[in-house]
């Protein structure tokens, strides 16, 4: 059915709010069977450019086509195909939980038997099946999201959108969810996720873009982007937070390159535990140290000077 | 495969053609938490009947309409059936609407499927309309219990009821896409209030200077309270046209209107 | 230049100010809407005034109780304006300040007792209550419809009667988890029904006896009767005003009491 294999094609995307730009002139592509991270600070637009793709935000300027189809006036046809997990849970609270399910599936115009047999298959899948006759309100903040992409999948979606799946989760919410994810990354689903957590992105994504203020920073694997603007590991140094500027002056030159944030002096190189006794050699004892391998994180204060979670 | 059949886009992606969905969740959500809710509204213009009806009409006794002494119950059942449906479709048009939109986030979760802006709104007028049709039934039937349903043609009063709810239901949808605060909804009652107290509810207009008259006849309430008030008293006079007139172009205008903003309002 | 010991100082004061920043903080909040509060507080008497009172009268040419329509019904219009207020601001935002907005939570964050937070929302109402009854009196007094020199004690009755009807409503949403529709029920099936059977747009000797109860189980009524009192000089015997006086009294302390209570318990569970 489709002429090429990319299943997003978005080509100087952009979205304007009366005179604020939220999305500014993007262009990327997502090949099917991929799992694609959209990786960027609060605000950076990355919500807007979900919402765009999902067919329920117009475009105001440049082209987008998703799935083949054009956003704009093939609404209906482009979401039957989609799986959506926004941002923030929007349940039905007036329904119980395996209502739900069954009431979306019937959005998409499923006979009521199948809803009801799917429902059923994804509550087991979502690990809610204890919670079927429940109102929405009173479960956790992580049963609500696997409700939401067990809701997502109602239709068996060909590419499934997560908008921050895991953000206010706890790790151990966080890390059931990840599993689920990968089950169906394994069954081959293209994945399209933003976040702004590092360890989600590497973890969730075979591609990333780095977006902030509503442009793409860079784009590449985890691993590629790392090599590309970071070193092999980086020093944390720390000595309090009137201090760390006086002694980064005097400690300029050691390692390839160094970031200066309030709370803690980051130096990058290949060696960080040399650096570390090269400091204390001069005689700069910092109150504490860390040696750590280089993250996406580091990526992002390279190319923006700002840290991903402020 | 996919599980789903893709939807043709209807009417420029605005359509999946699935209303149907709405409405049926709409009467799962009624079943599952609120039909006490929803029987309660069924009391209002009940209990404004007993009241007024019952308690001033033994002081006030007979009206003239039209040439016709009715008792007074009769005089205010009728435009108490059309305020109770004129308040249902504000309410369900702007209030609901406008919380579905953007705090119960029903309507995203609704757009995240192939259903279209048109089969939400159509779906959720459709239920509204249901809703009020089934209030009109019951009224009717108190009314006919007290005596004060004075002709057959009473029966028409549901059709009658339906279009004056979808007339202000139309107008009160238009009015929600330019809402961008609770608060500005704050100022419906103000519009509200006075069409209710001063059209023909509970006196006719006579007893206002000439000027006033004409003020009150240029607002739908008034036209509405007369048309159900010619059916369930038979006394129908040419005016009727005019009221008729009056509702096909107020919904006209609305539907234009909400198709216009339906994408603004949904796909902003 | 303020410092740490200052402020620590001056963080005792709420020990005999507390309500008051709790009042402080509520009129702080209307602001939002401040413009609506004016216009309908302007707008509501004249509109109901010119439909219920002049427009009705027309029907009514006897007049009720030897006093012409408009008379009658001006301080039961008062009465009905200023309670319906009092019964509205008994649910929902009592609710909210506990679940949505939970501004009570966070008042009592500070060392502002449960009881200063009652106290400083019952003086805000009043303040409310002063200004929207006061604006009522003013537009009746304009209409004509208060021969006696009395009158203004409609005013601090109307603030009676909304406590009636506010405190009980107010400890029962605050002893309440959620809305799953009560608040449209008890505004339906109670405030509504009591509203209409309470002597407000004819006397209650009109209502079919089984009825009656209504209005003597309502603030309403009681709190109109008084307002004819004082604007017409209604004739009554005395017992039934000092009736009408210690229902009231007992509505709004055993309203009080109870609302104190709920709020107790929700801040300190
Ligand atoms: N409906 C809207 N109206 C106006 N501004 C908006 C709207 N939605 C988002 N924005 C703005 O656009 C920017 C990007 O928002 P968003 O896409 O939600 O960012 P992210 O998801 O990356 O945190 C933000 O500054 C936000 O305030
Ligand atoms: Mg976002």
């Amino acid at each position: 059915m489709l002429v090429s294999n990319q299943v997003i094609r978005a080509e100087n995307l952009t979205k304007v709010y009366g005179d604020f730009i939220a999305v500014n002139n993007i262009s990327f592509e997502v090949p099917r069977g991929e799992s694609f991270g959209l990786l960027g600070p609060n605000g950076a637009g990355k919500s807007t450019t979900m919402k765009m793709i999902a067919a329920v935000s117009t475009r105001s300027s440049g082209n987008l086509e998703v799935l083949g189809m054009d956003p704009n006036t093939e609404g209906p046809a482009i979401r039957s195909q989609l799986g959506v997990v926004p941002q923030e849970d929007n349940l039905d609270q007036e329904l119980r939980v395996r209502e739900n399910l069954i009431a979306y599936g019937r959005f998409f115009g499923m006979p009521r038997a199948e809803a009801s047999k799917r429902a059923d298959e994804l509550l087991e899948f979502a690990q809610l099946t204890d919670r079927v006759k429940s109102k929405v309100e009173p479960l956790s903040g992580g049963m609500k999201r696997r409700l939401t992409i067990a809701r997502s999948l109602m239709n068996d979606p060909q590419m499934l959108l997560l908008d921050e799946p895991t953000t206010g989760l706890d790790p151990q919410a966080r890390h059931i969810l990840w599993d689920r994810l990968f089950r169906l990354k394994e069954r081959g689903t293209t994945l399209v996720l933003t976040t702004h957590y590092m360890d989600e992105a590497e973890q969730l994504s075979d591609r990333i873009i780095v977006v902030d203020k509503g442009e793409i920073m860079a784009e590449g694997s985890p691993a590629q982007l790392i090599r590309q603007y970071s070193s092999k590991e980086v020093l944390e140094v720390r000595y309090g937070s009137d201090n760390n500027a006086k002694v980064a002056k005097k400690i300029a030159d050691v390692g390839e390159r160094m970031e200066i944030l309030p709370d803690r002096i980051l130096i990058y190189s290949d060696n960080g535990e040399r650096d570390l006794a090269e400091i204390t050699k001069r005689g700069h004892h910092p109150t504490t140290s860390l040696v750590r391998r280089s993250s996406l994180e580091d990526v992002f204060l390279r190319l923006t000077g700002r840290t991903l979670v402020e | 495969m996919s599980a789903v059949v893709a939807p043709k886009s209807r009417f420029g992606g605005l359509s999946g053609g699935n209303a149907k969905a709405v409405i049926e969740r709409g009467l799962r959500a009624t079943m599952s938490n609120n039909y006490l809710i929803i029987l309660s509204g069924f009391f209002e213009p009940v209990f404004y009947l007993f009241s007024m009806g019952v308690g001033l009409g033994a002081i006030i006794g007979n009206i003239n309409v039209n040439g016709a002494e009715i008792p007074y119950g009769a005089y205010i059942a009728p435009a108490l059936l059309a305020v109770s449906a004129m308040n249902g479709a504000i309410y369900d048009s702007t209030w609901n609407v406008f919380f579905k939109l953007n705090f119960g986030k029903l309507y995203q979760t609704m757009l995240l499927t192939s259903l279209g802006p048109l089969d939400v709104a159509v779906g959720e007028i459709t239920l509204a309309l249901l809703r009020g049709g089934v209030y009109a039934v019951g009224f009717l039937i108190v009314m006919q219990a007290m005596g004060l349903v004075l002709s057959p043609l009473a029966i028409l009063a549901i059709p009658a009821v339906l279009l004056i709810a979808a007339g202000f239901a139309s107008i009160g949808m238009a009015f929600t896409s330019y809402m961008k605060t609770f608060q500005q909804m704050d100022w419906l009652p103000m519009v509200m209030l006075p069409m209710f107290l001063f059209s023909a509810t509970f006196y006719p207009i006579t007893v206002y200077p000439e000027g006033i008259q004409f003020m009150i006849q240029s607002f739908p309430l008034w036209h509405g309270v007369e048309l159900i008030r010619m059916f369930t008293t038979g006394v129908v006079t040419p005016m009727i046209w005019v009221h008729l007139a009056y509702y096909a172009v107020m919904l006209c205008v609305g539907v234009v209107v909400v198709s216009r903003r339906l994408r603004k309002l949904f796909l902003d | 230049m303020t410092t740490p010991a200052d402020i620590r100082q001056k963080a005792l004061n709420p020990k005999r100010w507390g309500w008051w920043y709790v009042t402080e903080l509520r009129l702080r909040e209307m602001r939002g809407y401040v413009s609506y509060v004016v216009t309908s507080s302007i707008g509501n008497p004249i509109i109901y005034l010119l439909a219920l009172g002049v427009g009705l009268a027309n029907l009514v040419p006897q007049g009720i109780e030897g006093v012409p329509y408009l008379v009658y019904v001006a301080p039961a219009m008062l009465m009905s304006t200023i309670l319906s207020v009092g019964a509205e601001e008994g649910m929902y935002p009592v609710l909210s300040g506990f679940k949505w907005h939970k501004v009570f939570f966070a008042i009592h964050a500070t060392p502002v007792t449960p009881g200063q937070i009652v106290g400083g929302f019952l003086v805000h109402l009043a303040i409310r209550f002063t200004f929207t009854a006061g604006l009522f009196f003013a537009a009746i007094v304009a209409f004509g419809a208060v021969p006696l020199s009395t009158g203004w004690l409609v005013i601090p009755i109307s603030i009676l009667g909304a406590y009636s009807i506010l405190t009980p409503l107010a400890a029962y949403s605050a002893s309440i988890d959620d809305d799953g529709g009560q608040f449209a029920l008890i505004q339906r099936l109670v405030v509504m029904p009591m509203f209409l059977f309470s002597g407000t747009f004819f006397p209650i000797s009109q209502i079919p006896d089984w009825l009656e109860w209504v209005a003597w189980v309502s603030p309403l009524w009681h709190a109109s009767e008084l307002g004819r009192i004082a604007t017409y000089g209604l004739s009554e015997p005395i017992w039934l005003t000092v009736t009408h006086v210690v229902v009231l009294v007992t509505y709004a302390a055993v309203g009080g009491y109870f609302m104190r209570r709920a709020f107790v318990n929700r801040l300190t569970r």
